[in-house]
This record gives C-alpha cells, structure tokens and sequence, in this order.
C-alpha cells in the first residue's frame, strides 16, 4: 500500500504540477484568474481521441497536433473574447467561466455525455520495489518531469522568459522598459494552455474522456496554486506534489477516502491559508492602491 | 385620505421623476399581478425558481459586489440551507415553516465561520479558497450517505403551500422582501462602510471602522439570505440534492452578479430575471432543449464585450445622468438637474472626442 501511494501521488503530481503552473504563470502576467484552464485540458483529451480514434493518426502525431490545435485556440479565445474586457477584471472572470461552460457544452453535443477511452500508449508493467507501475504511468511521469524542466528553462534562461518574469513582476516598468507586454501575454498564454493541452493529453490513457471531466481537476488545481502562493512556480509544484499525496493517502487508507479525496485535499489547503495567507511560497506584497 | 395624498406625493417626486426607478416600479407590480393576469402553471414554476435564485444572486452581489470579497464557493450557503431545512423537517418532523428559518441559521452559521476562516485573505486568494467550502460539505455529505441520501439527496420534503399560485407568492413576496431588505441594508450606513472595505480596507481601518467585524457580518448576513433562498429552493422541488452545492450553482451565480453588474444588488436581480427565464424559455424548444447551457454562456460572452460593467450600469447610464453639481441623478433627457437647477449638458463642440479616450 505504502509504495502505491507513493507511485499515484507522484504521477497526479506530475500531472497537477502542468496545470498549476500554466494557471500560475498566465496569473502572474496578465492577472487573469483563467477559470477555462481545466477545460483547454478536456479539450485537448477530446481532440487526442478524435484523432486517435477516428482519424487513425498515429500516437505521436495525434498528439503533437492536439497539442498545437488547441494551443492555437486559446490564443484565437485570448484575442477575441479576453482582450476586449482585459480592463474590467469581473468582466475577464465571467468571461473564462463562459468559456468553460461553452467548451463543456459543445463536447456533450459532439460526442455525448458516456464515457470514453483511448488505449493505452504503451503496454506492460515493470516490478519497481515490489509494485507493479505500469509503463503508462512511467510515461505520464516522464514527460511531466521533462515539460517543467522546460519551462524551467524557458521562464529562466531565455529572453522571452525574462520578459515575462519581469512583466510578471510589474507590468508597468516592464512597458516602460520597452517590452512588448501584449506580446508577452500573448506568449503566455500560449505556454499555459500548452502545457494544460500536453496534460491532457498524456492523461487521456488513464482517465476516462468526458464532457465533465474539466471540473475536478480545476478545483484541485486552484487548491494546489492558492496552497503554494499565487504566482510562484516553485510554491506550484510542491502544492502540487502535496495536494497529490494528501489525495493518495486519504483514497488508500480511509474508508470512503474516493469520496472524501477532494474534501481532504481542501481541509489541507485551508488549514495553510490559515496559517500563510499568502500561500506557501507566495510573497506577501503590499496591495496596489 | 391624507395618507393617500402622502402617498400620491411620495411618489410623484420621489419615484416618477427618475426612469430606472419607474422601472423598479413596474417591475413590482409585474411580479405581483402576473398570476392574477396568466396563471399558467409552467410560467408559474419557472418564475418561482427565478425569484428564488433572485434572493441568491442578491445575497451574492451583498458579498462580493460592495465588500470586494469575490465568493466563488456561495453554493456553501445554499446548500447549507436546504439541506439543513431538510433534513430539520424529515428527521424531526417539524413544520417547513419553522425549518426554513433554522435553514438560514446554519447559512448564518457557515457564513460566520468562512468569513471567520478568510479574514486574512484577499483578492484572488479568497476567491480561490471559498471555492473549496463547498466541495469539503458535499464530500463529508458523499461520505455519509445514511444521514444525507448520499448522490439522491434528502427527498420527500413537504411543500409550504399547495397550489402553483400559492408557492408562486410565496416565493415572490420573499424575494421582494428579502430583496428590499438588502437594498437598503447596502444603502445604508452599514453598505457605505462596505464600499470602504472594497476600495481601501487600509484606510477604512486608519478611520476607526473594524473592519473585521464588518466583514465577518457581510458574510453572516449573505449567508442567512442565500441560505434562505435555499431552504425555500429545496422545500419548493421537494428534495434538497448534492446539485445545491455543486461549483456550477457557484458559478451561476458569478455569473449573475456580475453579468448584472457588481455593486447594486438590482443588478444581480434583473440579471437573473433576464437570464433565467430566457434560457428556460429557449430550453423549451425542441431544436436548442439541450443547449441551454451553452446559450446561457454565449448570451452571457456576448453581451460582456458590449457591456464590460454590466448590464444595469449600462441600463442606468443610457437613462440617467448624473447631476455635476449636486450629484443627484437626473432623467437623462432632462436639460436641468431635478434639484440644483443647474444645466446638465454643457456642450462644447469636439469635447467628447478629446475626452473620450481616458
């Protein structure tokens, strides 16, 4: 029991650290609370299994295509619905919610409301410590560990990368200084909704594709970044790899722990706000005025 | 007869001389003639479930709208009072009448707790961490399916009244209740140091106000509203379920506090009367019957690009304009403010274009 716990809770970490940190960034430079997030996510899952599935491409291909699909997406959803309210925040808040809710209702319009499954990538398991992981997993893990690695790289050895922390930090001196702050959000939305797209796609395997399935993990998400510190992409990760573990340990070890997953997680989450109501890693700054 | 020429003068100078409040007017008088007018029972039922849910947006924009604390978790509320009205009245048997209140108590109850809970928490932060009250109440529910039904929920409630007309006044009459009650409570002392709140908390505090207190007492008296409109919600479909709290009522009402426009409790309202039936209606027919939500999301986005602020202060600033001087609001084809005299419109040629951009 130990070692599955430890096995689930690293790969929903993996999965839960892509979304949280796209949320995060895309927070932190265009102060957008992007509730439609989890729902580029179910997105992504759905186009991966239409390709898959339907069109017949192959693994690799099919899910380079979603990926970019609905990177694109998210930017044509960007420039026409978010841009035009950016100034009215309530305004870009309801906005992403109706995103959602559009982006749910036309996936139970296309293809209903049942259940759906893509077989797995690859097959097999391998013996790690006596538990058996199956190369699924593995896979969802690696490419977890090797997207953040990127966007670590991105965020802090590239220029653009530079660009964005900084637009992050103040958006106004970062205009001032000569950045291109709508480019810039632009890129950052882009890279957000990339890496909710790539979860959803390795996900696909594992967890059954369905019109709902953007909303449990939204709420985890939004747990997992207000736990860590908004805006701070170490505070996702480890909010991430905790949120996971609390998850694993209340489904393995309580009775009624599949129900009480989510409502553990939460407690969790409340209890740190109580204590840092800035989050983990947050920083605490002075409101702007 | 002196009380009628009162009465006829109150409202010749207090309510004709301003469009939006003539509106409020008629608006009254709808809801409380339109059974009397065209009883039909399904009309019936969908306007009691919109003034149900008017109270709920009401007490949200109270919360969010005038202290700036952006509840994304209110279903807690909701749910709260429905399920604590039903399960009062299954297990112990008691009158509807009598649960309803001891509904809204545990609303009251709960929203003095989270607003306890989030006195440190601001901005998004709050926003984000009262969107898991809720779901930590639906799962214990989920946990302990003997006591709460589990998926199906409490079910086999009484109704309060018999009757489509009669569950139909009840509502409305506390709908207009309630909601008067809030429209005043946000226009009253206790709502300008609200305001405070949301647009300095800082300097509220530096002006002796506490603002703890006033924040704790934001959310009690939201919750026991919400709370309300939930007991009602539950006693009116009979059965109180896990789609009370669910994030999508959460949502909803969000999305009708703010698609009415923040900050005026009859924007939440009109929100939901614009919304509600309008997406019941459309559901109806057989070619949208399954797109309601997706409508109900579109009608939303589009009218948000016209109308970034909402639509009640675009309503409001189309039909009135406000005074210079005295800063009374005045009839917008009015040529002299109603109370100061002084000239409403000073036209300058080319003065709108040069100021228009800011």
């Amino acid at each position: 029991m130990l070692q599955d716990i430890l096995v689930t809770g690293l790969v929903n970490g993996g999965v839960y650290a892509l979304l949280a940190i796209g949320f995060s960034l895309i927070f932190g430079v265009a102060r957008i609370v992007n509730i439609a997030h989890t729902a580029f996510y179910m997105l992504a899952a759905y186009c991966f299994y239409a390709l898959l599935t339907q069109v017949g491409l192959g693994f690799a291909l099919s899910a380079v295509l979603s990926i970019a699909a609905i990177t694109a997406l998210s930017l044509l959803c960007y420039r026409l619905v978010i841009e035009p309210v950016r100034e009215h925040e309530s305004a870009v808040l309801i906005a992403t919610i109706a995103l959602g809710l559009i982006f749910q209702e036309l996936m139970l319009r296309a293809y209903g409301g049942s259940y759906l499954g893509v077989p797995s990538t690859i097959d097999g398991t391998m013996r790690l410590f006596g538990v058996s992981i199956a190369y699924q997993r593995l896979l969802i893990l690696g490419v977890a560990a090797l997207m953040l690695l990127a966007t670590w790289f991105f965020l802090y050895r590239t220029r653009t990368g530079l660009a964005i922390r900084a637009t992050a930090n103040d958006l106004e001196v970062a205009n001032l200084m000569g950045m291109n702050v709508h480019r810039v959000a632009m890129v950052t939305v882009a890279v957000s909704v990339g890496l909710a797209a790539i979860a959803g796609v390795v996900v696909t395997p594992v967890t059954p594709v369905h019109p709902q399935m953007w909303l449990e993990p939204l709420v985890t998400m939004l747990a997992i970044v207000v736990l860590g510190g908004i805006g701070s992409l170490k505070g996702s990760l480890i909010g991430a790899l905790i949120i996971a573990y609390v998850e694993a340990i209340t489904v393995f070890a309580l009775p009624a722990g599949a129900y009480l997953k989510g409502a553990v997680a939460l407690l969790i989450m409340v209890f740190v706000l109580l204590a840092r109501p800035e989050g983990l890693f947050g920083v605490a700054f002075e409101e702007e005025r | 007869m002196y009380l009628l020429r009162r009465v006829w003068a109150e409202l010749k100078n207090e309510v004709l001389v301003l469009p939006s409040r003539v509106l409020v007017l008629v608006w009254v008088l709808g809801v409380l003639a339109l059974p009397l007018v065209y009883a039909d029972p399904y009309v019936l039922r969908i306007l009691t479930m919109t003034c149900i849910f008017a109270i709920f947006a009401a007490s949200w924009d109270l919360l969010a709208g005038y202290t700036g604390q952006v509840n994304f978790g209110h279903a807690l509320f909701f749910g709260a009072g429905a399920y604590g009205s039903a399960l009062l009245s299954l297990k112990l048997e008691l009158s509807p009448w009598a649960t309803i209140w001891a509904g809204a108590v545990l609303a009251t109850l709960a929203g003095l707790l989270v607003g306890y809970i989030c006195l440190r928490l601001r901005g998004s932060y709050l926003s984000l961490a009262t969107l898991a009250f809720p779901l930590i109440a639906l799962g214990l529910l989920f946990a302990f399916p003997d006591f709460s039904g589990g998926e199906l929920g409490v079910t086999g409630l009484k109704r309060l009244a018999t009757g489509a007309v009669g569950n139909y006044y009840l509502a409305a009459l506390s709908m207009l209740v309630i909601v008067f009650a809030l429209w005043l409570l946000a226009d009253s002392k206790f709502g300008i140091v609200l305001h405070a709140i949301r647009d300095d908390e800082v300097a509220a505090r530096a002006s002796g106000i506490n603002t703890p207190r006033y924040k704790v007492a934001v959310f009690a008296v939201s919750g026991a509203a919400a709370g309300f409109s939930g007991a009602l919600f539950a006693h009116y479909l009979r059965v109180a379920g896990p789609s009370t709290l669910e994030t999508a009522l959460s949502f909803q009402v969000v999305i009708w506090g703010i698609f009415g426009g923040v900050a005026t409790i009859y924007g939440a309202v009109a929100a939901v009367f614009l919304l509600y039936p309008l997406t019941e209606w459309l559901g109806s027919f057989k070619a949208f019957g399954e797109l309601r939500l997706l409508i109900f999301a579109v009608i939303v986005l589009i009218v948000l690009l016209f109308m970034p602020r909402g639509l009640a202060p675009w309503v409001r600033d189309k039909i009135e304009a406000q005074c210079p001087r005295c800063k009374q609001r005045n009839a917008a084809w009015k040529k002299t403010c109603r109370l100061c005299g002084v000239r409403l419109k000073t036209q300058i040629a080319g003065a709108e274009s040069l100021v228009g951009h800011q």
